[in-house]
């Protein structure tokens, strides 16, 4: 392999990360914006049930106090400038500021996601291959068939149909957690038997996409002259599924890799809450339940940013891999 | 979430190919005329209440008296599905219905305005979609709860992009066809353009995308009703029933959370099938393209 193309690679991250900054800007204003635009008022939301009897003159100085008297604009400039200096703020619901809760956090998540998304591409390749081999065959619509009702049904069902099967009928997973619930200490293989079925769960949602375009680059590459001409040449199946055609039929696959980000985190918001998984993921949901505005701005802007490096890893993937693309035309 | 048709393999498969084709499309169309005959008829002529509680039939397994059991507290699972998938079909309608008018209508003015208003549009499109669907659905409605409309709005919100971006691009492939440049020469307004010649041929696409948005908004629905986001929890729709079942779930009862499920995938797939046959027909050169 050539070595690699540094100064084009740190071209191209260069430009993203420039695109990135008013894309971020933008997102962050539209989260302000709606929150401004919306009934939900931040001192009701500080004060709970405290604030109900409250007289106007003390709802006006707690108003004053927590700085949202102001135009929103001035409230988001702040937020942004507290957020360069990494305060983000405080959340009400988790009673942590909110970098506190996103560093003890994001770890979890990214176990989860990062140990979802390799099986979920191991997997889809192999069934994606076994299923272009023959077309129109049993086992293609077999894989294929299942890979859309996969595709349909949503993650939550399956990760609590999963839960009643191998934590409650069979009983060899535990249900939710990180780890078992008399245990103090967090140990590796208490977590490693505790991630079992979430990163199941969450490589089952992904697997079907993989699956199918596998499936359908490979057939096509099947299709093709260069196939063609490596049977004529008479290379065994193997050599020509695997070194031919798998080969080309997976660059379209990576180009899209990193344009799952967002659905790997739909499907973590929704698998972490099922299991109780003490990631980012489930902190959204619960910033959400109780309006916790600091921590649900923070959050949004951290996926958009993980979108945006997604975008970014794809492109440097096809750069690398395909050598008719050239990573300064990006 | 459709059709992948494997074109130069599958063709040479002839007669068997069309068949399968045939069998999935009609099993689709009678799939989609039983939900909708069922979700009409059924509150109407069925004179049964769907919140009756019956505590001494609580958490019954499938029988002939309740064909898919009873929830915790002896309601009846099939009509509460029933009702469920109303509920959810027509806040799935709704929302897509909301989103396709908004998209068509950003869509098609970028495309045929053109310029630096078409390039701000279709930045912002990019930029709004930079950030997870279900995420901004759960701040939106996180801000403006609780109700039917905040779910709504938030579906809506998140998925007019799509139709945006496909509404653009089709009018941007029809501003140049003769019978625009015709329509122009013989002194036709802007307005008279883009009405009646420019509107007409992106509407196929636009309901098209409109059709397979349902679903998706189903899905979204579910997934916020499910994290107590959405309906409020006396509405009975598919994800708040799912919500509701985690209860007994965990004391072993699987049919309160399995059949509601079923009631979102059946559809689903239904009206992808459909669809898919129906893209198929408007678009024949990107058969081979595979959409999900």
């Amino acid at each position: 392999m050539s070595p690699l193309p540094w100064g084009a690679m740190a071209r191209l991250v260069g430009r993203r990360a420039l695109f990135a900054v008013p894309v971020l800007l933008v997102v962050t204003f539209g989260v302000f914006a709606i929150a401004a635009a919306s009934p939900f008022d931040p001192v009701k939301a500080y004060g709970g049930t405290a604030v109900l009897g409250a007289d106007q003159e003390t709802l006006d100085r707690l108003r004053t106090n927590l700085g949202v008297d102001e135009p929103f604009v001035v409230r988001w400039g702040r937020w942004l400038a507290g957020a360069l200096t990494g305060d983000l703020g405080q959340s009400a619901v988790l009673r942590q500021p909110v970098a506190q809760v996103i560093g003890e956090r994001l770890v979890w998540s990214t176990l989860l996601c990062a140990v979802a998304f390799a099986v979920a591409v191991v997997a889809g390749t192999l069934l994606g291959v076994l299923a272009a081999r023959r077309p129109g065959s049993w086992t293609d619509r077999t894989v294929t068939s299942l890979a859309y009702v996969l595709e349909a049904a949503p993650v939550f069902w399956i990760a609590l149909l999963a839960v009643w099967l191998f934590a409650l009928h069979l009983g060899v997973l535990p249900a939710a957690g990180l780890t078992d619930t008399a245990s103090e200490q967090v140990t590796a293989g208490q977590v490693a038997r505790h991630l079992v079925l979430p990163a199941g769960v969450l490589a089952v949602s992904q697997l079907p996409w993989f699956t199918l375009y596998v499936r359908q680059g490979v057939a096509d590459a099947l299709a093709e002259e260069p196939v063609r001409g490596a049977r004529a040449r008479g290379l065994g199946e193997r050599t020509v599924l695997l070194g031919h055609a798998l080969r080309s039929g997976l660059l379209p696959v990576l180009t899209l890799i990193g344009s799952r980000v967002p659905e790997l985190i739909t499907g973590a918001l929704l698998v972490e809450s099922v299991f109780s998984w003490p990631g980012i993921a489930a902190a959204t949901v619960e910033a959400a339940t109780a309006v916790d505005f600091p921590l649900l701005a923070a959050l949004t802007t951290l996926a958009t940013a993980a979108v945006l490096a997604g975008n970014l890893l794809a492109d440097l993937l096809y750069g690398l891999i395909d050598p008719r693309v050239k990573l300064d035309d990006m | 979430m459709a059709e992948a048709a494997v074109e130069p393999v599958w063709r040479s498969r002839g007669t068997g190919r069309r068949s399968t084709h045939t069998v999935r499309l009609r099993t689709s169309a009678a799939l989609v005329a039983v939900i909708v005959l069922a979700v009409l008829l059924v509150p109407p002529l069925v004179r049964l209440d769907q919140q009756a509680v019956d505590l001494s039939a609580k958490l019954q397994p499938p029988s002939w008296a309740h064909p898919l059991g009873t929830d915790d507290v002896g309601r009846d699972l099939l009509l509460r599905c029933v009702y469920g998938l109303r509920v959810s079909l027509l806040v799935g309608v709704a929302a897509a219905l909301a989103a396709t008018v908004v998209g068509t209508a950003v869509g098609a003015t970028a495309g045929a305005l053109g310029g630096w208003a078409d390039r701000v549009v279709m930045r912002l499109v990019d930029t709004i979609s930079s950030v997870p669907h279900l995420l901004l659905g759960i701040f939106v409605v996180a801000m403006f709860r609780p109700g039917v409309w905040p779910v709504v709005a938030s579906i809506a919100a998140t998925h007019w992009l799509s139709t945006a971006r496909i509404v653009r691009a089709e009018v941007l492939s029809l501003r140049s066809r003769p019978y625009i440049d015709a329509a122009v020469s013989g002194g036709a307004s802007r307005w008279r353009v883009a009405v009646r010649h420019l509107l007409p041929g992106v509407l196929p696409q636009a309901a098209l995308a409109a059709v397979l948005m349902v679903p998706h908004a189903m899905w979204h629905e579910s997934a916020l009703s499910f994290l107590g986001l959405g309906l409020p929890a006396h509405t009975a729709s598919l994800g708040t029933l799912i919500q509701d079942a985690r209860g007994s779930l965990l004391a072993g009862q699987w049919w309160p959370t399995l059949f509601p499920g079923l009631f979102l995938v059946v559809p689903t797939l239904a009206i992808a099938g459909l669809a898919g046959a129906w893209r198929e027909r408007i678009n024949p050169r990107r058969r081979s393209e595979l959409t999900l």
